[in-house]
């Protein structure tokens, strides 16, 4: 299951750290992080409650860029 | 501006007019150390926390780090020497924050200018509810729902014209303005402007479904997919700054170490501590990291104004290096549509040998019978017409006006036992028998696209090495056409899966990084498409075939086009590379300057800020494209 979140991220070198991040989380195939169209697009394992995840990739995402913000 | 970017801009006309007021006041000692302290933390307290939460979390070596031991390091230097300097680590972290403000407008302003050049997206869709009209949200729009497209709007959802007459202009799709006439009936796509009339239009399909859908989704998720340049920079960043950080401390540590106790000379801390920290400005790599993918993107945004869609700066990349291309012939090169180029041997006069023969014709729908009737341009009165009989794969054979005509190949006239004259022409040949008597041929040619000679010759002037023309068709028809356009190489009367193979093979003999793209028209030559380096299909408006099978879509059939995808590509290579050369060139340089002690922190500044704007504007030229004539 893929989902396109919008993402605020202000430099192409955290946007890249903030998709290294998110793909260490469980429960996703797969996330990108398109810094030109501020999206990340995150590709779910079958039967994973999303909003969670979505926190856990928030948190992390927080980690190395304290600036960033991911609507979901 | 953004609310991040007007706070950032606050703070640096704050620290500016402080830093300004206190070099009119005179100050001294402690009073002066606190009020420098204050005004290093109004412009700096966001890189010192951030600093220190990347520490926390594991994070060395970011810039905020760097900048934050930078700037506190020469502040220690100002108080361990008693100088009251403490400008300069101000000053530095104000320049950060000023060029990191640039950057970020600038950078965030290319990118929305870029965004706006690609979104066709319509805002609404006019839906009639009790009686009146409703700007309402596309998206909510249920198939077969009549809306109304006013003049000036953007037809918003995919559909057929149930009523009313305009003019469409396609160029958000096409990129070419080519005005349409369209009315009842017409199938229309979104993402076209309504002209003139007012159009009512039934859906056939909800919007996410739609063309204009469907594009934003592919240019939107083409800069997902990493070009090897885009790798080779995370790759490089990756490496680059440890090195750096290594390096200054070794610049730190232990030169004066090896001053102290090998060549026995006053080790002078200060000198290279200071020359460490230059260092460590300079060594941010963001300015690679962000102008390759913004290059890219820009890339990808001006060629999908032209109509030119690329899936991905991969496909930029790799169409840059493609030295053989490969054609399909009908469809690509020429129209595929048939005409009738030349009557031979005529017993009678041309036209009347063409009446006949479309007449004779009437009934059948094969393509040389409908180039036929068009070419006789004339109502077929039916009644003229009788006791048709087919002869499948030969032709026909029917009684015009009572005179029995047999119009068909080399087999049907063998079979009548008919001495005909072989035609010399490439081409289909159609010949004719009157009352059981020769009365000639009339050839019928594929026509030739208007562009596709000065196509191949532009292509041939980029570089491409080889085309090759791959057809169905007869061998004499296929070396005409490709005599005409210049092609190096042809393979005729081939089957489907023949292209295929015969594609597999030239991929196999190219050597090493040379690429093959294949140009094709998407609904047949899907295998071929996906099996090439680079599949382009042509002429896709509207086919959902073509888009998921090729890396690159022409929306209109124009040759041309190919030529300009590959200009484009080259372009955009080309500042990639400029990029990648100036902005590590201008770094090293920085850092063999600071190295020495000839560069101070200001020209750091410009080497990691500087650089970055120029790269990013540098960046953008990628969005303009010549247009050819």
């Amino acid at each position: 299951m893929k989902k396109i979140y919008n993402i605020e991220v202000d430099c192409a070198n955290c946007a890249n750290l903030m998709e290294t991040a998110a793909n260490k989380i469980d429960g996703i195939e797969t996330a990108a992080v398109n810094f030109m169209t501020q999206k990340m697009t995150v590709d779910f394992k079958d039967g994973v409650d999303e909003k969670s995840v979505m926190k856990k990739i928030f948190k992390a995402c927080r980690k190395v860029e304290p600036d960033c913000e991911i609507e979901f | 501006m953004s609310r991040k970017q007007k706070k950032i801009l606050s703070r640096i006309i704050v620290s500016i007019i402080l830093l300004v007021a206190f070099a009119f006041i005179p100050l001294d000692g402690y009073i002066k150390l606190a009020c420098y302290l204050a005004v290093y933390f109004i412009i700096g307290y966001d890189i010192l926390i951030k600093a220190f939460r990347g520490i926390i979390n594991g994070r060395v070596f970011d810039e905020n780090f760097l900048m934050a031991v930078a700037t506190i390091g020469a502040f220690a230097l100002a108080i361990y020497e008693k100088s009251g300097d403490y400008l300069e680590a101000i000053a530095v972290m104000l320049f950060y924050q000023i060029g990191e403000f640039f950057q970020s407008y600038a950078v965030g302003k290319s990118r929305k200018s870029i965004i706006a050049l690609m979104d066709i997206r319509p805002d609404y869709a006019n839906v009639e509810v009790d009686g009146k009209l409703e700007a309402v949200n596309p998206e909510e729009v249920e198939i077969g729902t009549v809306i109304t497209v006013n003049p000036g709007e953007k037809i918003p959802i995919d559909g057929i014209v149930e009523q009313g007459d305009s003019v469409i202009d396609t160029s958000a799709l096409t990129g070419e303005s080519v005005p349409r006439n369209i009315g009842a009936g017409y199938e229309v796509l979104s993402g076209c402007v309504n002209m003139n009339g007012v159009l009512k239009i039934r859906t056939s399909k909800a919007f996410g479904e739609s063309t204009v859908s469907k594009i934003l989704e592919l240019t939107e998720n083409a800069s997902s997919r990493k070009s090897k340049s885009e790798k080779f920079i995370s790759k490089f960043s990756r490496i680059y700054t440890p090195v750096v950080c290594a390096s200054a401390l070794l610049l730190a540590v232990a030169v004066p170490l090896f001053r102290l106790f090998v060549t026995g000379v006053n080790p002078s801390w200060h000198i290279w501590i200071y020359r460490a920290l230059t260092f460590l400005v300079i060594s941010c790599p963001c300015a690679l990291v962000i102008s390759i993918p913004l290059t890219f993107f820009a890339g990808i945004g001006g060629a999908s104004r032209e109509g030119i869609l690329i899936k991905g700066s991969n496909f930029l990349e790799t169409r840059s290096k493609a030295k053989t291309i490969i054609f399909d012939k009908t469809g690509t090169l020429t129209e595929g549509r048939f005409e009738i180029d030349s009557v031979h041997h005529g017993r009678y006069d041309d036209r009347r040998l063409i009446e006949l023969a479309a007449l004779a014709e009437s009934a059948s729908s094969h393509p040389i019978s409908i180039s036929l009737k068009n070419a006789y341009a004339k109502e077929i009165d039916l009644g003229r017409v009788s006791d048709i009989k087919e002869f499948s794969g030969k032709g026909v054979i029917a009684h015009v006006d009572g005179i029995e005509v047999a119009v068909g190949n080399e087999k049907l006239m063998n079979d009548l036992q008919v001495e005909y004259m072989p035609c010399h022409s490439a081409g289909t040949i159609v010949h004719l028998c009157v009352n059981g008597e020769y009365s000639g041929h009339i050839v019928i040619k594929d026509v030739i696209k208007q562009n596709s000679k000065s196509a191949i010759e532009a292509l041939k002037k980029s570089g491409i090495r080889k085309t090759v023309m791959l057809t169905g068709d007869s061998s004499n028809v296929a070396e005409s056409v490709s005599a005409q356009l210049g092609i190096d190489e042809v393979h005729s009367q081939l089957m489907p899966d023949d292209k295929v193979r015969i594609v597999e093979r030239i991929i196999n003999d190219s050597e090493g990084k040379e690429k093959t793209a294949f140009v094709g028209d998407g609904i047949n030559d899907a295998p071929s498409l996906v099996r090439a380096d680079i599949g382009i299909a042509m002429g896709a408006m509207g086919s959902d075939a073509a888009i998921e099978a090729a890396d690159v879509v022409l929306m209109d059939d124009d040759p041309k086009k190919i030529s300009t995808a590959v200009g484009i590509s080259k372009k955009c290579l080309g500042i990639v590379y400029q990029n990648i050369v100036f902005s590590i060139g201008v770094k090293v340089i920085c850092l063999i300057l600071g190295a020495l002690g000839i560069a101070n922190m200001w020209l750091a500044i410009f080497a990691d800020v500087g650089v970055m704007i120029i790269a990013a504007l540098n960046a953008i030229r990628a969005l303009h494209i010549k247009k050819e004539k």
